[in-house]
């Protein structure tokens, strides 16, 4: 299961109340402003904790989203761009977060660099629709996927730190 | 001065047109049969549908389309599994099964497209094709079979199907491949995908032990050909009428036990349209007469019984189960991956009231 700090910073996103997707129309838009609402506390959360770790934007109809993720590996920043859609069926079914720099680099990773999430993520979304959104999405599968995933491939000699990058 | 990904690219497109090209000449070399103009009833040994003919002579449907979904390539760590040759790696899936299957069968017709039919832009086509692609332009079709494997796929297609009223069947291994499943899904009288949390064929394994680190889903061809084995029989059965169709048929492979059952609909689902379904269904089965149901008595005729043999009625597994509850009542060998608590999940703070527009929280986020 998640832990201790995951589930903290995950019970302090406000819940989301729109059971809409992208096909919905205006019901969509409510959705999206609560979506928007959501992350905007995430990311002003994280600030505060001094773990500002993405940022996320969407195209007009807010079904492509794209942005950064970092992680910090022994003071240095490593940034990654991720992206992904919003399926037909959100928010029955959580959206598949791909790092496309990172395809081919670990197990933990389909075609095209969506990432591999635990047994437990799936579950977790499931009793939780429509009130989880994609704050809690960055929070519960994101976040420790990257710090899984990221120190581990710093370990392997898989990706390496840009010089341009400062903590 | 082209790209380094550009001239890939034109590698990748020119080896594609040489292996087509190969396929071709191969064709022609090793005389596979041509295409049958006209197919012809006549039973006879050189023609090769003569057993097919004598289904159409009961009246069964003459011809065959097939349209094909999936957004993959082949790639050689399918070749364990799937039906492609490692000659075809680098290929879309679909166009590459289009390939293997005309020279099997050239008689076909195929519509392949490469795409993932989960994200709106190819969604609405995708549910264009079930309503409009049948055999005859413009008619749905009549059967649509799901084989993808995971579970935002099947989602999508319940999505589509709900929608459009349109029967479908699922099938599915599992992750650890030791059992898979089939399941007959007819909108608004049978369960659908989302009414109950997925089902699952029991493996009698101690989940804790099983090995889960760094890997993702295992595979074995065997337990894959089984249910596609299923999957095609029940098919066959439905389309052609004959014997028995499951609504649902487990394969648990460590005990060759084969579940099997029948699921109603959830009068809560969480798709609206599947509720829709229920009510359509409901509102038909009233205006339907009531069909007899005549026992017909046959005689058993055997000279003498030395051995006392009787014929003892096959008991149904399968019993009509309310999908309600938290844990529907499964019978044995079937479970639930995971259930849903009535009472809501998460309890907490919701988003708050506002009155800013979309685009005011787009552009505060992007400020941040």
């Amino acid at each position: 299961m998640a832990d201790e700090a995951t589930r903290k910073a995950v019970s302090e996103i406000p819940l989301l109340k729109t059971n809409s997707g992208p096909r919905d129309k205006e019901l969509w838009v409510q959705r999206l402003r609560e979506e928007y609402l959501a992350l905007i506390k995430y990311v002003e959360n994280n600030k505060a904790a001094d773990n500002d770790w993405f940022r996320l934007e969407s195209n007009k109809e807010g079904t492509r989203w794209f942005g950064k993720c970092w992680y910090i590996h022994e003071l240095l920043k490593y940034e990654f761009d991720m992206e992904f859609d919003i399926p037909v069926t959100y928010p029955a079914t959580a959206p598949e977060v791909a790092i496309p720099e990172l395809d081919g680099k670990t197990a933990k990773m389909y075609r095209g660099g969506k990432i591999c999430l635990t047994d437990h993520f799936k579950p977790l979304w499931a009793r939780n629709v429509p009130k989880f959104g994609l704050a809690h999405l960055m929070a519960l599968g994101l976040g420790p996927w990257l710090a899984v995933e990221i120190p581990d491939l710093i370990a392997k000699g898989i990706i390496q730190h840009k010089e341009q990058q400062n903590s | 001065m082209a790209t380094v990904e550009e001239l890939k690219l034109r590698i990748r497109e020119l080896e594609n047109e040489l292996i087509k090209s190969k396929q071709k000449q191969s064709d022609a070399e090793h005389h596979l049969r041509p295409k049958i103009d006209k197919m012809s009833a006549e039973v006879v040994d050189s023609n090769p549908y003569s057993r097919l003919m004598a289904l159409k002579r009961m009246g069964i449907v003459q011809d065959y389309e097939l349209l094909l979904f999936d957004y993959d390539k082949v790639e050689l760590a399918n070749m364990n599994r799937l039906f492609f040759q490692p000659h075809q790696a680098g290929l879309s899936k679909v166009e590459a099964a289009e390939h293997t299957l005309r020279n099997i069968n050239p008689d076909v017709a195929f519509e392949t497209h490469n795409y993932n039919i989960t994200t709106m832009d190819n969604f609405t086509h995708f549910m264009n094709r079930i309503s409009h692609g049948g055999l005859e332009e413009g008619k749905p079709v009549d059967l649509v079979l799901s084989c993808v494997d995971n579970f935002e796929a099947r989602m999508a297609i319940n999505t589509a199907c709900n929608e459009l009223g349109q029967i479908w069947m699922e099938s599915g291994v599992s992750e650890n491949a030791v059992s898979g499943h089939i399941q007959l899904i007819i909108p608004g009288e049978t369960a659908c995908f989302a009414c109950a949390p997925p089902l699952v064929v029991a493996a009698n394994i101690d989940e804790k032990t099983l090995k889960r680190d760094g890997v993702c889903a295992a595979s074995l061809p065997t337990t894959m050909g089984v249910v596609a084995g299923l999957l095609v029989q029940n098919v066959l059965k439905y389309l052609l009428g004959f014997g028995t169709v499951s609504y649902y048929l487990g394969y648990n492979a460590m005990q060759d036990f084969f579940p099997s059952m029948a699921m109603k609909a959830n009068p809560q689902c969480d798709d609206r349209h599947c509720r829709r379904q229920q009510d359509e269904y409901k509102k038909k089965e009233v205006e339907r007469p009531k069909q007899e149901v005549v026992q017909e008595e046959e005689e058993v005729v055997h000279e003498d019984n030395e051995w006392g043999i009787e014929l003892v009625s096959e008991v149904s597994e399968a019993e009509l189960q309310d999908a309600s509850g938290p844990v529907p009542d499964l019978p044995e060998g079937i479970t639930v991956a995971y259930t849903i608590p009535e009472k809501d999940g998460a309890s907490g703070e919701t988003v708050e009231e506002t009155d800013q527009s979309l685009e005011e929280l787009m552009a505060q986020m992007r400020k941040m």
